[in-house]
C-alpha cells in the first residue's frame, strides 16, 4: 500500500529560506541547502520550494538552491513560485527539480498545463490550487497568492487541470492557510473524490492532529505544512509517529 | 569503474547521473553505443511512455546493446519504463513490440488512483536480485506493471490494490519499476549494493 506523504516546504526568498506567516514580518531562516539535508534526514518524504521572490526575473538564486539540494537529497523535489512559460519548467528540471507546481500562469493559460505534460510528462506537474469557501460546499479559486478571486470554481478547475494533464494536485485552504486551525477537511475531501489523482493538502496544519484528520477524513494522499516545521513546533519524525501510532501508514 | 547511462533522448537522466555519483560511480552519459564501450556496468533509465522509450532505443541502436550485454553478462540495471521495456509489449502502446528479453506484458494499473505515486513498500523475493533487493519503501510513479510470465524473475513484490512485480531480476540484468535514485537513503544503499561498494 502507498504510504501517507509528509511535505515540508520551504519558502525561498533570493536563494535564502524564510520563515512568516502570510508573507509578512519575514525572518531569515538560513540555507535552505542545509534545512533541505535536514527534513530528509528526519524522514521527510518530498520537498516543496515555493520561490516568493520579488523579481521573479532572477531565477538564478533559486536554481543554484535546486542544484545544490539535489546533490545531497535523493527525494522528489517540487519548485514552485511565479512559473510562467514551459522554458521555466525547463530550467527548473534541469536544475534538480523534479516536478513544477503551477498555479496562476494556469489559471490565466490553462494550456500550460497540457504543453508541460505532453513535454516533460503528467509525472511533473503539480497543479497548485489556492481555494476560498465562498458557500457552503462551495469553493473558488483565488490567483496572485490568495490576492485575487477568479469567480471560478475550484473543483470544476481541479477536475480540468487533471484532464489536462496535471499529476498531483496541491490544495490550499486559502481560509485555513497560516492560521493552524486545521485543514478543511470537507474540500480536501470532496476533491480526492473528484479526481483519480493524489491530492496534497495544505493550509492549517497546527497540531498532529490535524495531520491525522486530513490524512484519514480528509482522504487526502500527502499534508504539506510549512509552519510548525519552520517554527519547530514539531518535527517530521513527531508527525510520522503520531500518525503510526493511529494506524495511518507511513514511511519509517 | 564507469557506469554508462543510455541516454536514449527523452526524459531527465540529471537525477540517476547524480545519485550514481553519491555513491560514488564514475559515470558516463552515453547518446550512442559508442559511448558505452569502456562501461562495465549500464544503467537504462526510462521515463516516459512505452512507445517512445522503444522508439529512442532503437533510433539511437541501443537495443542492440542491450542484448548484447544480457549476452555477455554484463551488468545492467533497468529503472522504471525500462524494466517494462525488458518484455514483449505494453497496453500503453500496443503496436510497439518491447524488447522481448522476458516473457509477459506490461499492464494498466488497476487502482482507485493511477499513477501510482509515492514511497510504498517492496518485499524481496527469491534472492533479490543476487542480495541488491533489499526490502524496505521506494519511491514509484507508474501507471503500468509489468506481468512476468515466469514469476521466477520476480525479485520483489509490491502492493497496490493487488501485487505486482515491483523487481525483476535474469542472468546479469537487475530492474526495479521504482526509482532509487529518489528513494533517500533506501535507494542510494540499492545502488551502492549493485556496484558491488
Amino acid at each position: 500500500m502507498l504510504t501517507k506523504r509528509i511535505v515540508p516546504c520551504l519558502d525561498i526568498r533570493d536563494g535564502r529560506t524564510v520563515k512568516g506567516r502570510h508573507f509578512v514580518d519575514l525572518v531569515d531562516a538560513g540555507d535552505p541547502v542545509e534545512l533541505a539535508a535536514r527534513y530528509d534526514a528526519a524522514g521527510a518524504d518530498e520537498l516543496v520550494f515555493l520561490d516568493i521572490t520579488a523579481t521573479i526575473e532572477d531565477r538564478g538564486p533559486l536554481e543554484h538552491v535546486l542544484q545544490r539540494v539535489a546533490e545531497r537529497v535523493f527525494i522528489p523535489l517540487t519548485v514552485g513560485g511565479g512559473l510562467r512559460t514551459v522554458d521555466d519548467v525547463e530550467r527548473m528540471l534541469r536544475a534538480g527539480a523534479d516536478k513544477v507546481s503551477l498555479n496562476t500562469a494556469a489559471v490565466q493559460d490553462p494550456e500550460l498545463l497540457t504543453r508541460v505534460a505532453k513535454r516533460f510528462g503528467s509525472q511533473c506537474v503539480v497543479l497548485a490550487v489556492d481555494a476560498r469557501r465562498t458557500d457552503p460546499g462551495r469553493w473558488e479559486v483565488v490567483i496572485h497568492g490568495g490576492r485575487t478571486p477568479t469567480g471560478r470554481d475550484a473543483l470544476d478547475w481541479i477536475r480540468e487541470g487533471v484532464a489536462r494533464g496535471a499529476g498531483e494536485i496541491l490544495l490550499t485552504s486559502m481560509d485555513r492557510d497560516g492560521t493552524g486551525a486545521g485543514f478543511d477537511l470537507e474540500l480536501c475531501a470532496t476533491a480526492a473524490d473528484a479526481v483519480p489523482v493524489p491530492i496534497i493538502a495544505s493550509g492549517g496544519a497546527g497540531t498532529l492532529e490535524s495531520i491525522a484528520e486530513v490524512l484519514s477524513a480528509g482522504r487526502a494522499d500527502a499534508a504539506l505544512a510549512a509552519s510548525i516545521f519552520h517554527f519547530e513546533r514539531f518535527g517530521v519524525r513527531d508527525v510520522k509517529s503520531f500518525l503510526r501510532a493511529r494506524g495511518i501508514e507511513v514511511r519509517p | 569503474m564507469q557506469v554508462g547511462i543510455i541516454d536514449w533522448g527523452g526524459g531527465n537522466l540529471g537525477s540517476v547521473v547524480r545519485a550514481l555519483r553519491a555513491v560514488g560511480a564514475d559515470v558516463v552519459l552515453a547518446a550512442t553505443p559508442d559511448a558505452l564501450s569502456g562501461c562495465e556496468r549500464l544503467v537504462f533509465p526510462g521515463v516516459g511512455a512505452f512507445g517512445d522509450v522503444l522508439g529512442g532505443l532503437r533510433t539511437r541502436g541501443f537495443d542492440r546493446v542491450l542484448l548484447d550485454a544480457v549476452q555477455e553478462a554484463r551488468p545492467v540495471l533497468c529503472i522504471c519504463v525500462g524494466l517494462q521495456a525488458l518484455f514483449e509489449g505494453s497496453d500503453e502502446n500496443p503496436d510497439v513490440p518491447g524488447l522481448a528479453l522476458l516473457r509477459g506484458r506490461v499492464r494498466r494499473l488497476v487502482a482507485p488512483k493511477v499513477p501510482q505515486i509515492g514511497w510504498n513498500r517492496v518485499e524481496r523475493a527469491g534472492g533479490g536480485a543476487g542480495g541488491v533487493i533489499a526490502d524496505g519503501h521506494y519511491y514509484f510513479v507508474n501507471s503500468y506493471v509489468a506481468v512476468p510470465a515466469d514469476p521466477s524473475v520476480v525479485a520483489g513484490w509490491t502492493d497496490h490494490h493487488g501485487r505486482f512485480a515491483s523487481a525483476v531480476a535474469f542472468g546479469s540484468v537487475v530492474t526495479t519499476q521504482f526509482h532509487p535514485e529518489k528513494s533517500g537513503e533506501a535507494g542510494l544503499a540499492l545502488l551502492r549494493r549493485w556496484l558491488g561498494r
